[in-house]
């Protein structure tokens, strides 16, 4: 085949047709939230550093971070951060070889989907 | 790279509506993906319409009814029609399937059909495997041994020969490979599923006396450690295998060499 001239060939398509399974939602999750994270910790080095330019700074950046839509994206950051805790311990898990048959995997995405979500709100009410 | 759509010559068109079977009451929609290099156009996804009550149960019975009633041209592989050799590997559904042993009853709505993903297609339904075959030729699949050749055969014992099953089986498809986003984006120098779960084979096989050199070739960060545990490997072997889980065993054996 080496030899062969290639001409024009397409790429046959891929995210577009392929269906994902939940491991892999599970497993691109982990990435968004693992860069979500980092966005967020700017935000509050953002929120931290501003209590250093003085009051009215502070007040300023303070009132956006804890507007609504403030609120929201911390909450959204929380869960990120339980998301991927949660997940990063499955791959501790995984790194052993163990628990890494299709269903178990499977079963394991909804465990961990469930515990963000208990997590998140269990944080939300003690804090 | 990462490039989420596709480039210009790949995108797919509509294409062509072929006429339903005459007198046929249980008629099923197929849409199958149709590209030619002879024309120079780009990628379409024609619609056929199948009579079930004339054909067999899986997929390929379908295609090649297809073939041979309503559109000759229509191109794919296919061989032993068991499960066996590995040729009739597409897409179908969404997932990547081997056309003689997936089942139409499978399959909720229109049967939708494309190549395996993120390949350079040949035509239709056909890609070039030249580069996947090249990369299983790399891991070496084959006994490595330095003690002198034994008089009659290499031994093993049970134990050791069961350490080979759920891997010697595979008949290399390429569904796993070509079902592995890590592949589709750096498949020039990630070696994939498939060539991985050789390596391994190879790797705990008792009469190979090659590791430490089969070890030393993997280490590379894209060779091997582009495995991200995505998973869909496993979900879609055709043969119920696991390269996922004989990667996470190659990494292992990377942390805890003796060899």
């Amino acid at each position: 085949m080496a030899d062969v001239n290639r001409g024009n060939r397409p790429l046959s398509p891929h995210l577009q047709i392929y269906r994902l399974p939940l491991a892999a939602i599970s497993s691109i999750l982990n990435r968004i939230t693992g860069v979500g994270m980092t966005l967020a910790a700017l935000l509050i080095i953002w929120w931290f550093a501003a209590g250093a330019f003085g009051a009215a700074y502070f007040d300023f950046v303070d009132g956006l971070l804890t507007s609504i839509l403030g609120h929201l994206v911390l909450i959204g950051s929380l869960a990120a951060l339980w998301y991927h805790m949660l997940n990063s311990i499955r791959h501790l898990i995984w790194d052993t070889g163990r628990m890494m048959g299709v269903e178990i995997v499977e079963k394991t995405s909804y465990a961990v989907f469930a515990g963000t979500v208990i997590f998140t709100l269990l944080t939300i009410i003690i804090i | 790279m990462v490039q989420l759509t596709l480039p210009k010559n790949s995108q797919m068109r509509t294409g062509k509506t072929w006429p339903k079977p005459e007198g046929a009451k249980n008629l099923r929609k197929f849409q199958i993906y149709r590209w030619s290099p002879d024309d120079g156009e780009n990628p379409r996804v024609d619609t056929y319409f199948v009579d079930m009550d004339s054909c067999g149960p899986m997929v390929l019975d379908a295609l090649i009814k297809i073939k041979s009633e309503i559109d000759p041209t229509l191109t794919f592989r296919r061989s032993c029609r068991e499960g066996i050799c590995g040729s009739c590997a597409m897409n179908i559904d969404g997932g990547n399937r081997l056309a003689c042993i997936f089942g139409m009853d499978e399959v909720k709505g229109d049967i939708k059909i494309y190549p395996l993903p993120h390949m350079p297609v040949v035509k239709d339904l056909v890609p070039d495997l030249t580069h996947f075959y090249a990369q299983h030729a790399s891991i070496k699949p084959w006994l490595e041994t330095k003690s002198n050749t034994p008089a009659k055969e290499w031994k093993q014992s049970i134990e050791d020969r069961e350490k080979l099953d759920g891997l010697y089986e595979c008949v290399m498809c390429a569904c796993c490979s070509t079902s592995c986003p890590s592949y589709w984006w750096n498949g020039d120098r990630y070696l994939g599923p498939a060539a991985l779960l050789h390596a391994y084979r190879w790797l705990i096989d008792s009469r190979d006396e090659a590791t430490g050199e089969r070890l030393d070739d993997l280490h590379d960060p894209f060779k091997l450690y582009r495995c991200h545990t995505i998973m869909n490997c496993a979900k879609t072997c055709p043969k119920g295998l696991n390269p996922a889980k004989a990667i996470a065993e190659v990494k292992k054996m990377m942390i805890s060499r003796t060899h």
